[in-house]
């Protein structure tokens, strides 16, 4: 068993009105000096082993992402 | 014979009964499509209605898009056979890859739910051929992730190829990247767009009658075909 984790953030030339209002809500909170938010989604799987990279690969590309918006990093980590 | 038009329904689908109504009032029959059937029952186009399939879990529109009844629906598409995705079905014609470009939430945040006045900039598709070119009709738009987004060789392609359908005027109500409310795909014969015209087919129940007109159009294509 290990636990993988894959993290999918948009592209950096993509909008992200989420993180901007999570960036806007920052300073009427009293917190400043944020100067940008990216707002994004963290997936942890736990897989057997027979569960290869490749995988992993199409996962995260063909499901967990959409290529056309989004970039996504994939980890194997110590469960 | 009249025309047979399915019309999809996934866990979350909200629309289909106004789709269903749409296809019937083009003098169409509107043929029921479950998701978890494959079995397309011989129609001659599929409209994929809105709504929140699966929740809008994870993506907007993308687990509805691996279930059974898409995967024929794709492999008709691709052959040629009418498709038309309203809303959340726009959003799983996307995910599919039979459309560019991917839906964001909307800029502001807001779900917006209001009458939106929009323009026919391509009459040539399979969906659209019933209205002028530059018509401006008056349809309800409702939703939470409509802001349409694709990267700007995909944007330059669909402009220079005329592939934009519908744009929005007065007002752009969620940040769409050059106004666009509907794209087709290169044949034409698949078209998206999230405005609601099975909501507007009669004055009655509608701002206007004015998205009657698709279904009509579609119907006319099979006529042809």
């Amino acid at each position: 068993m290990a636990r993988v984790v894959v993290d999918v953030m948009p592209k950096p030339e993509i909008l992200d009105p989420q993180g901007q209002a999570v960036a806007r809500a920052l300073p009427r909170l009293g917190f400043t000096g944020v100067t940008e938010v990216r707002q994004g989604k963290h997936f942890e799987l736990d897989v057997d082993d027979t569960v290869d990279d490749e995988t992993l690969a199409k996962i995260a590309e063909g499901f967990l992402a959409n290529p056309v918006i989004e970039q996504w990093t994939i980890r194997r980590v110590d469960a | 014979m009249s025309a047979r038009i399915g019309v999809i329904t996934f866990p979350g689908t909200l629309d289909d009964g106004d789709a269903a109504r749409a296809v019937r009032y083009a003098d169409a029959e509107a043929v029921p499509l479950w998701h978890a059937d494959a079995d397309l029952r011989g129609v001659d186009g599929v409209v994929v209605p809105g709504g929140f399939s699966y929740g809008d879990y994870l993506r907007a529109g993308v687990i509805a898009r691996f279930a059974p009844v898409m995967t024929s629906v794709i492999d008709a598409a691709r052959k040629g056979m009418p498709v038309l995705g309203i809303c959340n079905g726009f959003q799983i014609l996307c995910e599919a890859g039979l459309l560019p470009g991917a839906m964001i939430r909307n800029v502001g945040l807001h779900f917006v739910c209001r009458d939106q006045w929009l323009r026919v900039d391509d009459n040539t598709t399979a969906w659209t051929s019933r209205y002028d070119k530059g018509a401006e009709i008056l349809i309800p738009v409702k939703n939470n992730d409509g802001c349409y987004m694709a990267d700007k060789s995909t944007l330059d392609m669909l402009e220079a190829e005329g592939r934009v359908v519908f744009r929005y005027v007065d007002g752009n109500p969620n940040g769409s990247r050059n106004d666009i409310a509907g794209v087709r795909s290169e044949n034409g014969r698949i078209v998206g767009l999230m405005p609601h015209p099975e909501h507007a087919i009669d004055a009655l129940t509608g701002p206007s009658d004015d998205g009657l007109g698709l279904f009509l159009s579609a119907v006319d294509a099979f006529a042809k075909a």
